[in-house]
């Protein structure tokens, strides 16, 4: 019973001292404790990356401001993205996929459980190497130095004449260490897949999570190794004199570019692939309906990540690039678009003729559909060599990949929390809350992010601490500005929702959506070995099989 | 749109009318990429329009049916718990919405590649001026060489007559990192990189000054590194020119002034032409009077702020790579009188 | 269970889905070889874009000999692992300890050549472009001998204290994947260096 489990582990909870438990999580080989690790690790540098992100704002929120200096803000503004993108996105969905990935297709931990436990202390000790930064740079005078290249970190900016001290490697050494942690991730995931399902469950019987898990993972192998020998290169180049990205010595500064967007641009996909899966989850059973098209999905997702791979210097349409290389980047991006609308049809259709509830993991879902058609859109537009002329390195790019990070990524993340929160803690979420929490933050993100395109519009570049009155930008910085109270506020309701339901929630049960796939067969929390009995499956719905025996899936798949 | 109206627009497009002509013109403080005066600029209007108005149509459609879906399929309060039908899938329904964003990517790309090979592969009449651009930590240097004119910061350049034009044809280095030029009313932007020889060129329609400024993080002091156009008649530019090509001007009140400067640490820098300061590293002074502003826009260009420029350069630029060059006032005075005399 | 369903499990094939060290390894194989493309990019690259100091014509030797012990090596584990399917350990152990051997040679060969191109020839990682990517690329590879070398060493340990059997087989075999991947970018770098950049 749902309530004996809470009563056990709250039991067993009180018997263990400080030490044991901490021992208990530290040494811990089960999936489903490395996989909160991940979470809470991420959510605390959402927090710390969250906090650059407003000293950023309020510098900006009129012009020649004072509040920080230039060299403070160059730092914040470095250490907000690098912070984002690899400890908090990157961390939070690999653990997410960690927890659900092996209890959705039946198995009992992933392929390696030694290896998860070492990616994930390998990428925690990346972040905590790059955040040292603050303390270690050039030592403690000033408070130390951050990083301050930008997160993509252009040759010859990086090499030592322009960036002098050590800021440079916490960047480098900090992401390098991590890409270990999720290289080893991504072998775990796509051993986990193909070898651990459970019985019946074949490629085309999976959860559509595990098939984005799958393909993110594959994506990484691909993308992290470039970004992982590019940063070897700028190392040899700033300690041993190697000459990869020197042009004083004919070396080429392009050339860190094609391989840092070589890395660069799939890895936007590997942060929306697992947020692709969480919302194919969300939506079919807050629908009632099956995915539309769940074999399509499968295809373009595919699709996606083949053709992410040959679009990278689209960021790169201003270096003089000769007229057939930018003709072909714009096509290449422009094709990825046409799977990503299937996808978006598909979660249509899925609603269509449905019955539509509007419960806080189906609210950030719609949200996202919202949201992420305009990103799409906005990206079509960057995708348009000459049109991205005007709009490359302005804040209409900014604004673009905000969209998709926050309107898109983080939107089905919160979605994705609401959703699993009853079967990770076994209580139910106050759902008043994750109302309040939607609402402000659909008033913040919007604020903030919608108005940002104009200045993009009136000619403001990215990366600037401040700029000159009278250019028609001041407005609109205010208001983006005043976004980010709501979003702050936003958050808070969620952080305070989720503490306090752990407490006072209402004891969940093992199914309290009425859902279809393998973890709500299990008890709520899951106990260490998953599943009493390794089930067996004839469908891509088990659960609909079983409370359907008169009408199951696999007749009509 | 069928295929007949993309040409019909593309043949409008290159006899230079533009089929979506700009509403607004002329310089304007509003640096705005949809108030362009100047060929490439007005070419890579005339497509965001039509990719705007595509991308717009197509976000109206799609927000309408999400709008729809969901006020139409809520789940009532009287609902019967009974699942909806439990529709899978539909081959006819994938095959129609992937045919269509097929052809709309199709109408895209030909949009976008004329406008590529337009801008990109626009030949160089034999009257265009000619200026390199070089980029420095955080300045602007400019090179014409056909006139032997090396100046700074504030780039001046001929209006172009739609019936003989005189574009101006860019080249465009770097001294250290990567830089980028834009002035969005003028042209979309390109990057300055060390060890690489880029082009752009822009052909204004409009006189008056355009501002715009460095677009691609390059340190410190990236976010003044700003730009100013000057787009002048061709009398002025002509004037303009002869004025740089001219040698310094220099009269005997400021020769303390010229002492002090000739013996610091200036000429390490800073080069006069006429004089033995020959420095490369920092912007040529030899007219310094003949511009607006100083250190590439962060301030205007008078007694007070030139003073105040080489007394304490982190009162105006912190991080720029003037030193302060530790003079007493007196000194200091004299420098700046000298300094005012390089018209 | 109804009874369509029973008949439905019953006529199901058995349930049986690839090895997981083999997958791991494969996927990993794949990581590794993306990383060492960027470097035979960067070595294509800069090819003939040194702007001083020597040549690859100038100072390189094809390395014939190291390469024909570094290949063979992958045909010794390949007998080893069928020696070992049919329990022959000692047989096992001589090839094993083989491969190890040839692997040896080619990084003490590697460290010759170095040497010699170091002190007598003074090309070093910052020389020039071609010094930098030659470097680089190769003692990637090099590095990556090495930790074969770690691991052949490890199981020849194993294999001479008595505890390798014919049931270990599926897991040598996973690391002679590993071997072999070490050898074929061997022919990459070996091709793209001495034969393409010369």
């Amino acid at each position: 019973m749902a309530t004996d489990s809470i009563a056990l582990g709250a039991a067993a909870r009180e018997r263990r001292s400080i030490t044991e438990l901490l021992h208990e999580w530290v040494v811990t080989v089960d999936h489903k404790k490395i996989g909160l690790m991940y979470i809470f690790y991420a959510l605390f540098f959402l927090i710390v990356a969250g906090l650059e992100a407003t000293v950023i704002r309020i510098q900006l929120i009129v012009p020649n401001n004072h509040f920080v200096s230039p060299q403070v803000f160059n730092r914040m503004m470095t250490m907000h993205g690098t912070t984002m993108i690899f400890f908090v996105a990157m961390p939070l969905l690999f653990g997410m996929g960690n927890y659900l990935v092996p209890i959705m297709i039946g198995a009992r931990d992933m392929a390696f459980p030694r290896l998860n436990a070492w990616s994930f202390w390998v990428m925690a000790f990346g972040g905590l190497l790059l955040y040292f930064s603050f303390l270690g740079g050039s030592g403690l005078y000033g408070a130390g130095s951050a990083p301050d290249v930008g997160w993509f970190a252009y040759a010859p900016l990086t090499s030592l004449p322009f960036s002098p001290g050590h800021s440079t490697d916490f960047w480098t050494l900090g992401i390098l260490v991590s890409g270990f942690g999720s290289i080893g991730t991504a072998v775990n995931f796509i051993a986990t897949i193909v070898c651990m399902r459970c019985k019946g469950m074949t490629m085309g019987r999976m959860p559509l999570l595990a098939w984005l898990m799958l393909v993110t993972a594959a994506l990484v192998i691909l993308a992290v190794s470039p970004l992982t020998a590019a940063q070897a290169m700028l190392m040899l180049d700033r300690y041993v004199g190697s000459h990869f990205f020197d042009t004083q010595a004919g070396g080429s500064a392009v050339v860190w570019m094609h391989f840092f967007w070589i890395f660069g641009h799939p890895e936007v996909y590997v942060l929306i692939m697992p947020c692709f899966g969480f919302i194919s989850e969300i939506i079919p059973v807050f629908s009632r309906k099956p995915i539309f098209g769940y074999p399509v999905m499968v295809g373009a997702s595919v699709c996606i990540a083949f053709v992410s791979l040959s679009v990278w210097a689209h960021h790169m349409f201003t270096v003089g690039m000769d007229s057939y290389a930018n003709s072909f980047f714009t096509i290449s991006t422009l094709i990825v678009g046409i799977p990503t609308g299937i996808k978006i049809f598909n979660w249509l259709a899925t609603m269509w003729g449905g019955k539509l509830i509007f419960k806080a993991p189906m609210l950030f879902s719609i949200a996202f559909l919202f949201q992420f058609l305009i990103a799409g859109l906005t990206g079509v537009m960057l995708a348009a060599a000459p049109f991205d002329w005007q709009l490359g390195n302005s804040y209409f790019v900014v604004a673009h990949f905000h969209y998709v990070i926050v309107g898109g990524i983080l939107f089905s993340v919160f979605g994705a929390f609401y959703y699993w929160y009853p079967k990770v803690t076994g209580r139910m979420y106050n759902e008043w809350l994750a109302r309040l929490h939607f609402v402000l933050f659909v008033i913040g993100f919007h604020l903030t992010f919608d108005f940002m395109h104009i200045p993009g519009l009136l000619g403001m570049p990215r990366r600037i601490y401040t700029y000159e009155a009278g250019r028609g930008w001041e407005t609109w910085n205010l208001i983006v500005t005043i976004g980010v109270l709501f979003q702050a506020l936003g958050i808070l309701a969620f952080v305070a929702n989720l503490a306090w339901s752990w407490f006072k929630g209402r004891p969940a049960g093992n199914d309290p959506w009425d859902a279809w796939t393998l973890e709500w067969s299990t008890v709520s929390p899951p106990p260490a070995y998953n599943f009493a009995e390794v089930p067996a499956v004839h469908s891509r719905r088990p659960l609909w099989d079983l409370k359907h025996p008169e009408d199951p899936d696999w007749k009509y798949e | 749109m069928t295929l007949a109206g993309i040409t019909v627009w593309g043949a409008a497009h290159q006899a230079g009318v533009g089929a979506w002509p700009a509403v607004l013109v002329g310089p304007s403080a509003v640096p705005s990429i949809f108030r362009p005066s100047s060929t490439p600029a007005d070419s890579v209007y005339t497509l965001s329009i039509f990719v705007l108005t595509v991308c717009g149509i197509i976000f109206v459609v799609v927000s309408a049916l999400l709008a729809y879906a969901v006020v139409k399929f809520r789940r009532r309060a009287d609902d019967d718990g009974r699942e909806p039908p439990q529709v899978y899938g539909s081959n006819q329904v994938e095959l129609a919405w992937t045919v269509t964003p097929v052809l709309i990517v199709l109408i895209l790309f030909f949009a976008a590649a004329r406008v590529i090979h337009a801008v990109q592969q626009a030949p160089e009449p034999p009257n265009a001026i000619e200026v390199t651009v070089i980029g420095h930590q955080f300045w602007w240097e400019y090179r014409y060489p056909k006139y032997g004119v090396v100046a700074a910061n504030e780039l001046h350049v001929p209006v172009s007559d739609r019936a003989h034009p005189t574009p101006t044809f860019m080249t465009l280095l770097s001294a250290d990192t990567d830089h980028s030029f834009w002035v969005p009313q003028l042209a979309g932007k390109t990057d300055l990189i060390p060890n690489r020889i880029n082009h752009m060129w822009i052909e204004p329609h409009e006189t008056g000054m355009y501002v715009g400024q460095c677009a691609q993080y390059c340190g410190v002091q990236h976010a003044k590194m700003l730009l100013r156009v000057y787009v002048d008649t061709r009398e002025q530019f002509d004037q303009w020119i002869a004025g740089q090509a001219s040698p310094a001007h220099a009269s005997g009140a400021v020769s303390e002034g010229k002492r002090i400067f000739e013996t610091t640490a200036c000429i390490n820098c800073h080069a006069i032409e006429g004089t033995v300061a020959n420095g490369r590293f920092g912007p040529d002074l030899t007219h310094l009077m003949s511009r607006d502003t100083i250190a590439a826009g962060a301030a205007l260009n008078n007694a007070q702020t030139l003073r105040l420029w080489i007394q304490d350069p982190d009162a105006i630029k912190p991080g720029s790579l003037m030193p302060a060059m530790k003079l007493t006032d007196h000194e200091l005075d004299a420098v700046v009188a000298y300094l005012e005399s390089l018209r | 269970m109804s009874e369509a369903e029973a008949a439905a499990q019953t006529a199901e094939p058995q349930w049986v889905l690839p090895y997981r060290g083999t997958v791991g390894m494969a996927t990993l194989i794949v990581a590794e070889s993306a990383i060492f493309l960027i470097f035979v990019v960067a070595y294509l690259f800069y090819i003939g874009k040194s702007i001083s100091g020597p040549t690859p014509r100038e100072v390189l030797e094809m390395p014939i000999f190291a390469s024909i012990c570094l290949l063979s090596s992958s045909l010794t584990i390949h007998y080893a692992l069928a020696a070992l399917r049919k329990a022959q350990i000692g047989m096992f152990t001589a090839l094993w300890f083989a491969t190890f051997a040839l692997g040896a040679i080619f990084i003490v060969a590697t460290g010759l050549e170095w040497r010699h191109l170091i002190y007598e020839k003074g090309l070093t990682i910052s020389t020039n472009l071609f010094g930098t990517t030659y470097y680089s690329l190769v003692g990637l590879h090099a590095f990556h001998v090495c930790v074969g070398l770690l691991g052949l060493l490890l199981g020849l340990l194993f294999a001479l204290m008595g505890k390798v059997q014919a049931q270990h087989s599926e897991k040598a075999e996973v690391f002679s994947l590993y071997w072999h991947f070490v050898d074929a970018v061997w022919v990459v770098v070996f091709t793209v260096v001495y034969i393409v950049g010369r």
